[in-house]
């Protein structure tokens, strides 16, 4: 089945993933991209790349996506530099799965 | 160790003896899951890792280039630009068995005819800037994408190993030791009984003389 690949973010670090096809959505509130998130995720959206700046206003939204399957909810950092929010998630998941941190 | 609150009788103790058996073989083949889950956990991670550290440098640097070129530019002209994307990438999902997890196996199709064209807006209102930018950002591509297979797959594994060891432990540590107990518990009962009886027997046998 396809599925197509979303970016939610602020305008200036989804704009240029435009040019590679993604279906971009502006976003620079934590609301706004809660309605985005969930009304893309209820259409055939495979991926939604999702910056870390907004996404630290929505923890829940994204726990709510961790279980399914589709859609994956990517984290990314914006042109100001990653929050490393991405990078404790993995390190979460390892704690959660092996008991301590291993990396 | 709590005991099961069951009466001492031989029915008891054959249901019981059948519910051991059906723990200890769910035991055995859970712990198998739960490390062949870790050992392609473990595998995973380290990739997932990695690729992201790899990917979130690049990608601030590309986005970085992207708004510095931007801010050469008029808004309305790169709206422009973007207006009409000219690759188009699908995605198609499949979905791949690991251990009972279900997880995704992303394929992804860029459409290789438009991807070998050149940049399709005009030279008047954009930059060499944004044609690096865009370009850097182009090369990210796979790599981004392959985080996302391997990101989401992680993330699933973390959760169904927690629940598989949840449940082995559970097994481990509560159910059979209970089970154990109960059996003794009933066997060495029955045992008193058998004794007790025959005693009983002996007594009357030696009233009757």
């Amino acid at each position: 089945m396809a599925h197509k690949i979303a970016v939610v973010g602020d305008k200036d670090s989804v704009l240029p993933f435009k040019i590679l096809g993604f279906d971009v959505f502006a976003a620079d509130t934590g609301k706004k991209a809660r309605q985005t998130i969930d009304s893309l995720a209820e259409q055939s959206y495979g991926v939604i790349y999702l910056t870390e700046t907004v996404a630290k206003e929505i923890p829940d939204t994204i726990k709510r996506y961790d279980a399914e399957v589709k859609p994956a909810i990517i984290l990314i950092p914006n042109h100001k530099g990653s929050l490393n929010i991405g990078k404790n998630r993995i390190e979460k998941n390892v704690e959660k799965a092996v008991g301590q941190n291993i990396l | 160790m709590a005991r099961l609150d069951v009466k001492p009788t031989r029915m008891e103790l054959s249901n019981l003896k059948d519910r051991l058996a059906i723990s200890t073989r769910g035991h055995k083949l859970l712990k198998d899951k739960q490390d062949e889950l870790m050992r392609q956990f473990i595998t995973l991670i380290r990739q997932n890792n990695e690729l992201r550290a790899e990917v979130e440098e690049e990608l601030t640097e590309a986005m970085r280039a992207f708004v510095v070129a931007k801010s050469l530019l008029n808004e309305s002209f790169i709206e422009e630009l973007f207006a009409v994307p000219n690759t188009s990438v699908t995605l198609d999902i499949q979905e791949k068995n690991i251990m009972s997890v279900i997880v995704p196996q992303m394929d992804f199709m860029v459409d290789e005819a438009v991807k070998e064209l050149e940049m399709q807006y005009g030279f008047l209102n954009s930059n060499s800037e944004l044609d690096l930018a865009i370009d850097r950002i182009k090369t990210i591509l796979p790599k981004l994408l392959k985080l996302s297979e391997i990101e989401k797959t992680c993330q699933l594994l973390a959760d169904e190993i927690e629940k598989t060891r949840r449940r082995v432990n559970a097994l481990e540590y509560l159910k059979i030791p209970e089970l154990e107990e109960t059996i003794y518990y009933i066997e060495m009962k029955l045992e008193e009984n058998e004794r007790a009886n025959i005693t009983r027997i002996m007594k009357v046998k030696d009233m009757g003389q």
